[in-house]
């Protein structure tokens, strides 16, 4: 079973990023993606993420080809794949608190109310945030630890796969341990299938199966 | 010699029912030419410690100690005095989030030629600045909102630049750049400290701190823990915590550190680290005297002295 993208041309507004890609990612596998900047490794995620429609090509999930983007795809699709963007200050609500933040997706899709709270507790405390930090919004704590409570909502719904764009870069050398850790560890639990964007050769080597490239010849 | 000389500087926040403490008792000195790098892990205290030395400090905020910036207090001087005689000169910060520092209704040639003017350089320059951070003349034409993260980052770093002040505070300076611009920016960094430049280098990333800086301070849980030239930091750590995030770099161990760092709001008394610490014992429950090495049993004895 794979997160797949086959001949991808994707781009905005009439200016192609992404020409003809192809990329696999299997569950229980980590799979590194390394480009120059401006390559498309974000547009690519975007796309395998749901978030942005192909112009031509398809995504297929575990099989089944995906049609349509964004809120058109059922959720119980849409919630199979988790992102994790590089700056949490852009991905997250800046008028919620850290457990209002890690519950938007399981009250999105209206999980019950008295199981939300300690599901909440248990991936924030997995994610390594202390209590204190729940009750505060964005702007009252650091980038790590908003970062953290990002993770821990992409995994709110235990995803099969997990996409990380250039997640870890802007976080300190514990903190980018311990959010690999946390992804290595939920994936051994649930086999989930994991994307590495990084600049990092030393990240990529370290923590992936295999490194893709995505260089100009496949991107324009 | 000495160009900024910090002596006790503690800053807290009050929250309704806690008080955050995000700085303690900071007493160290940069001189002329240093570059100084503050690396730690995040939430730490380190843009506190910056927003504090540049007056961006939120109402919450209570700072004491001095600052003394080449005769000047910072901390003491009022909002006025830093407004008008240290702020671009003197002192220039690039903040950590470039995105939300710019006036977005002025292009970035614009709000360069305008820094440039306010301090009396030649607004011509903004082509030659915006080449130095990497910044090409069409980006330099553009709205702050057409930026990508990176561009905005280059460009807050060339508005920083652009008065020639006496101490650079660059707060993660290399958000959003690649592998190639990062090393560039740092270069740059390295090459103004070597024309008598100097620069505070607040970053979470060790290995820049490796390439570019003279000395190293280690902050942890809102204290320096370890000031000491960068090439003994790298290759012989004295602090157990320097030792173990050092340990987490992914070309190492990749080892995360166990356990959190302890909360703001409910410092211990003794050493912040030791219910991480694998050389803690009942020495470590009261504070350790330091830097240089703030530790009861540093790993490196000499440099304890
Ligand atoms: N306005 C504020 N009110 C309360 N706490 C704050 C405020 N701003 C920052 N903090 C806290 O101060 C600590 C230090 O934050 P920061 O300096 O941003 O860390 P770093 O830059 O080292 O990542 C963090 O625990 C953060 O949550
Ligand atoms: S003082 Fe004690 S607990 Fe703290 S770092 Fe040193 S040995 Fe560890
Ligand atoms: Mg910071």
């Amino acid at each position: 079973m794979s997160l797949t993208a086959s001949g991808i041309h994707a781009g905005y507004r009439g200016r192609r990023v992404l020409h003809d890609v192809s990329l696999t990612i299997e569950r229980g596998e980590t799979v590194g993606l390394r480009g120059p900047s401006g390559t498309g490794k974000s547009t690519l995620v975007r796309v395998l993420a749901l978030l942005h429609p192909p112009d031509s090509g398809h995504v297929t999930l575990d099989e089944q080809r995906i049609r349509g983007h964004g809120h058109r795809v059922p959720a119980s699709v849409r919630t199979r794949i988790g992102v994790l963007f590089q700056s949490p200050r852009a991905a997250a609500d800046p008028r919620l608190s850290l457990s209002d933040l890690i519950a938007e997706p399981l009250r999105a899709v209206r999980h019950p109310r008295e199981q939300i709270t300690g599901r909440v507790t248990d991936l924030a405390e997995r994610a390594g945030l202390t209590p204190d930090l729940l009750d505060r919004r964005p702007h009252a704590v650091s980038d790590g630890q908003l970062q953290r409570a990002c993770l821990a909502r992409a995994l709110a719904h235990d995803p099969d796969y997990l996409l990380c764009d250039e997640a870890t870069t802007m976080l300190d050398a514990s903190t980018q341990a311990h959010v690999a850790a946390m992804i290595t560890d939920q994936q051994q639990h649930t086999g989930m299938g994991v994307l590495v964007v990084s600049h990092d050769p030393a990240l990529l080597t370290r923590w992936t199966d295999r490194i893709e490239d995505l260089n100009t010849e496949t991107a324009r | 010699m000495t160009l900024l000389n910090i002596d006790g500087l503690s800053v807290r926040f009050r929250l309704r029912d806690a008080t955050v403490q995000a700085v303690s008792d900071h007493t160290f000195a940069v001189r002329r030419g240093e570059l100084l790098a503050i690396v730690g892990e995040s939430g730490c205290g380190k843009s506190v410690l910056a927003h504090a030395l540049f007056g961006l400090l939120p109402r919450n905020a209570e700072v004491s100690g001095r600052a003394i910036l080449d005769g000047v207090d910072l901390i003491g001087c009022g909002e006025k005095r830093l407004a008008r005689e240290i702020r671009g000169r003197r002192l220039g910060l690039v903040p950590q989030s470039p995105a939300t520092a710019l006036t977005p209704v002025r292009t970035g040639r614009r709000l360069l030629a305008e820094t440039l003017r306010a301090h009396q350089r030649d607004p011509a320059l903004a082509d030659s600045l915006a080449e130095q951070v990497g910044l090409d003349a069409a980006a330099l034409g553009k709205y702050p909102f057409e930026l990508s993260g990176g561009m905005a980052q280059r460009l807050v770093t060339a508005l920083a630049l652009a008065p020639d002040p006496a101490l650079l505070i660059a707060d993660e300076p290399t958000t959003g750049l690649d592998r190639p611009l990062v090393d560039h920016t740092l270069d740059l960094l390295r090459r103004r400290c070597d024309s008598g430049g100097t620069v505070l280098l607040i970053t979470h990333d060790l290995a820049a701190a490796e390439r570019v800086a003279d000395t190293v301070a280690v902050m942890y849980a809102s204290r320096i823990v370890e000031h000491r030239p960068a090439a003994d930091v790298f290759t012989a750590p004295a602090h157990p915590y320097t030792c173990a995030l050092l340990n987490a770099l992914p070309d190492r161990a990749f080892q995360p550190i166990a356990g959190h760092p302890p909360m703001l709001t409910a410092l211990p008394a003794g050493c912040a680290f030791a219910p991480r610490c694998t050389h803690a014992d009942g020495a470590c429950a009261t504070l350790p005297a330091g830097p240089p090495v703030a530790c009861h049993h540093p790993l490196v004895t000499e440099a304890a002295a």
